[in-house]
């Protein structure tokens, strides 16, 4: 058995919204072995972006425990998390989230800019994360002048940079073609057989068919959770 | 993470939205401007009037008729000093070096079909030297014109421009009233105006201003040059306390010297200046709240970014110091643009109509650190309000 990169006990999280008592997150333990690759599905307002941000230290629990890597966060600094966030997790989101007056290899950059990487270095690691993700060619491009698959490419490179152990990705596929969906699981894919812990969210079954994992959420809970055979994308998308 | 990289990262936002930081600057960049222009025209009035109360003479006790004890007794309703004034003066302190009087009157001088108003002035031999008059052309009235209240008069450089152009006044004749005086000899140009322009007036003999014009033994000013600086106040003193004597009364006579007139009027002119400088700083106060306007849309706009920001591992105090460093750049930036403009305006301003400005340092320090604090003070309140936003609730904004 490996080592679980994710480990949640019990995790609560209650709104109070006028008088009713909203439980975003109603008592979730899941446990995500390292090198895991996992879809989380379920309606919207099941909790699985509550959930999912919860992971990504980005919002906090009311109750119960998660532990990154071994280390539990209930109990870190805002500093603390936000150190976390930079040097363990990468975050792809469903809509890039690029700087627009920014070039890709500057977006690329950023995380590396929060780590303390000096400038030289910082632009040779982001230019090998770019080369490797087949957008060489595209670094001194505004994000509005390249596709949707090139701009959650360089999201992707950008969440790489700094090598994290986790990938979150919140409906990666959400605004993108099949044909650029399937480019970018594709990558996804590679990054799994690399080693690097991939969670993401979305809401389309062939999607989640890329992983080898299906969590899924409703009214805040797991409602089931089993393994599936993963259907293997067979091109060399990395370079 | 270094504050550099931040300073780097704040100055590539700003340099990315160019129009937008211009406008937010301006309010700063008018404000600083108007600073310094305004205290240098303030600070060069100052030092004008200082050079002209100096250019009056030197080691000046200077004598006036007395307001009278009546309150709307401003120079009518007071005492008259008269010509036996004079050896009450000279008999009160042994360290009066020249005693010269003047009557002095405006009156309507003409030559040819030219007229002007002008101050015309009685005084005495003594006259020219003690106000530091020297002669261009020409020469003085002497000993035996004074005694025989000759119609001789010398004029000033002003009075000789306006007056005759191109012509050489010496020699001319002038018209004060209906009678006609010789115009003797030209004054130099002092270039700067005591109490009104100093090279605008008409000298002729005291004895022939106040028995050929005025018909009295009237003077308007007796000025007394003590023998040095240190027995100025000595010279004060003892002049005082004979005139007490003579008069018994304060109120009939008025005694200043040059020093306090230096004192009261660069007083005067401080306060002057510290106005202007003061309405001014309302201005930059106003490009202050400009920079806090944007900053606060700036931050609306770019709640996403902050989001994503914190996402990829920003601190609080990164994004803080981002935009705190933004809008201290807008500010500094601005006040930098607003000291050159000032500076050019001051120098502009003076050339074409000739009045003095000085650009001190200190109206350039205050002015570009004000623009500082108005960043800071200004910018903190937003760039807080950006570090405090949630993640989850920033990426979500549409």
């Amino acid at each position: 058995m490996a080592k679980a990169m994710i480990k949640t006990e019990a995790l609560y999280k209650i709104y109070q919204m006028g008088d009713t008592e909203v439980r975003a997150l109603d008592g979730v333990s899941l446990t995500v072995s390292e090198g895991e690759m996992v879809a989380i599905m379920g309606p919207s307002g099941s909790g699985k972006s509550t959930f999912m941000n919860t992971l990504g230290c980005l919002d906090q629990p009311t109750s119960g425990s998660y532990q990154l890597d071994g280390e539990e966060t209930s109990e870190l600094s805002e500093k603390e998390k936000a150190r976390l966030r930079n040097q363990k997790i990468g975050f792809v989101f469903q809509s890039f989230n690029l700087l627009p007056n920014l070039t890709a290899l500057q977006n690329v950059e950023l995380p590396l800019i929060y780590a303390g990487i000096s400038a030289s270095k910082r632009q040779k690691i982001a230019l090998e994360a770019m080369e490797r993700l087949g957008l060489g060619h595209r670094i001194h491009h505004k994000p509005k002048e390249l596709s949707g698959g090139q701009q959650q490419r360089v999201a992707i490179a950008r969440a790489l940079v700094n090598q994290p152990r986790l990938l979150l990705a919140d409906e990666p596929t959400g605004n993108l073609d099949t044909k650029s969906s399937r480019e970018i699981m594709a990558v996804f894919q590679e990054l799994h057989r690399n080693g690097i812990t991939i969670v993401l969210v979305t809401h389309e079954e062939d999607i989640a068919a890329f992983t080898e994992r299906i969590v899924r959420f409703t009214d805040g809970k797991i409602v089931d959770d089993r393994r599936i055979e993963q259907k293997v994308i067979d091109e060399g998308v990395l370079a | 993470m270094k504050i550099v990289e931040i300073l780097i990262m704040a100055l590539r936002n700003l340099s990315g939205n160019k129009i937008r930081s211009l406008l937010t600057m301006l309010g700063v960049i008018i404000g600083v401007a108007a600073v310094i222009v305004m205290v240098a025209l303030g600070e060069g009035a100052q030092r004008k009037v200082t050079e002209n109360i100096t250019a009056m003479g030197s080691n000046l006790v200077m004598v006036f008729p007395g307001r009278g004890n009546s309150r709307g007794g401003a120079f009518g309703g007071g005492e008259q000093l008269t010509n036996s004034i004079l050896s009450v003066i000279e008999d009160a302190s042994f360290h009066i070096k020249t005693i010269a009087p003047e009557a002095r009157k405006n009156f309507v001088v003409s030559y040819g079909d030219n007229s002007m108003q002008t101050s015309v002035i009685g005084c005495t031999l003594d006259y020219i030297t003690l106000r530091n008059y020297q002669i261009a052309d020409g020469r003085f009235f002497d000993e035996a014109e004074i005694n025989a209240r000759s119609r001789v008069a010398v004029i000033g450089s002003y009075l000789a421009d306006e007056l005759f152009q191109d012509t050489d006044p010496v020699g001319e004749f002038i018209k004060i009233g209906v009678f006609r005086y010789e115009i003797i000899g030209v004054l130099k140009e002092k270039g700067q105006s005591g109490f009104g322009n100093s090279d605008d007036l008409l000298l002729i003999p005291l004895t022939t201003m106040q028995q050929r014009i005025m018909g009295n033994q009237r003077l308007s000013t007796v000025y007394i040059q003590a023998d040095s600086a240190e027995n100025v106040d000595k010279v004060y003193n003892q002049v005082y306390d004979a005139l007490m004597e003579e008069f018994q009364d304060e109120t009939k006579f008025n005694i200043r010297n040059q020093a306090e007139i230096l004192e009261t009027v660069q007083e005067t002119s401080k306060t002057f200046t510290l106005l202007l400088g003061g309405i001014a700083a309302v201005s930059l106060l106003v490009g202050g709240i400009g920079i806090m306007n944007i900053m606060l849309v700036s931050i609306t706009e770019r709640i996403k970014e902050i989001g994503l920001r914190k996402a990829i591992g920003a601190t609080k105090w990164e994004i803080l110091s981002m935009f705190l460093i933004e809008a201290v750049g807008l500010s500094i930036t601005g006040g930098l643009i607003g000291i050159c403009l000032g500076w050019g305006v001051s120098s502009v301003v003076s050339r074409v109509t000739e009045w003095t400005t000085v650009i001190s340092p200190e109206s350039i320090l205050i002015s570009f650190g004000f623009s500082i604090v108005v960043g800071l003070f200004f910018g903190g309140y937003p760039a807080y309000k950006a570090a405090g936003l949630h993640p989850i609730e920033a990426l979500r904004h549409e």
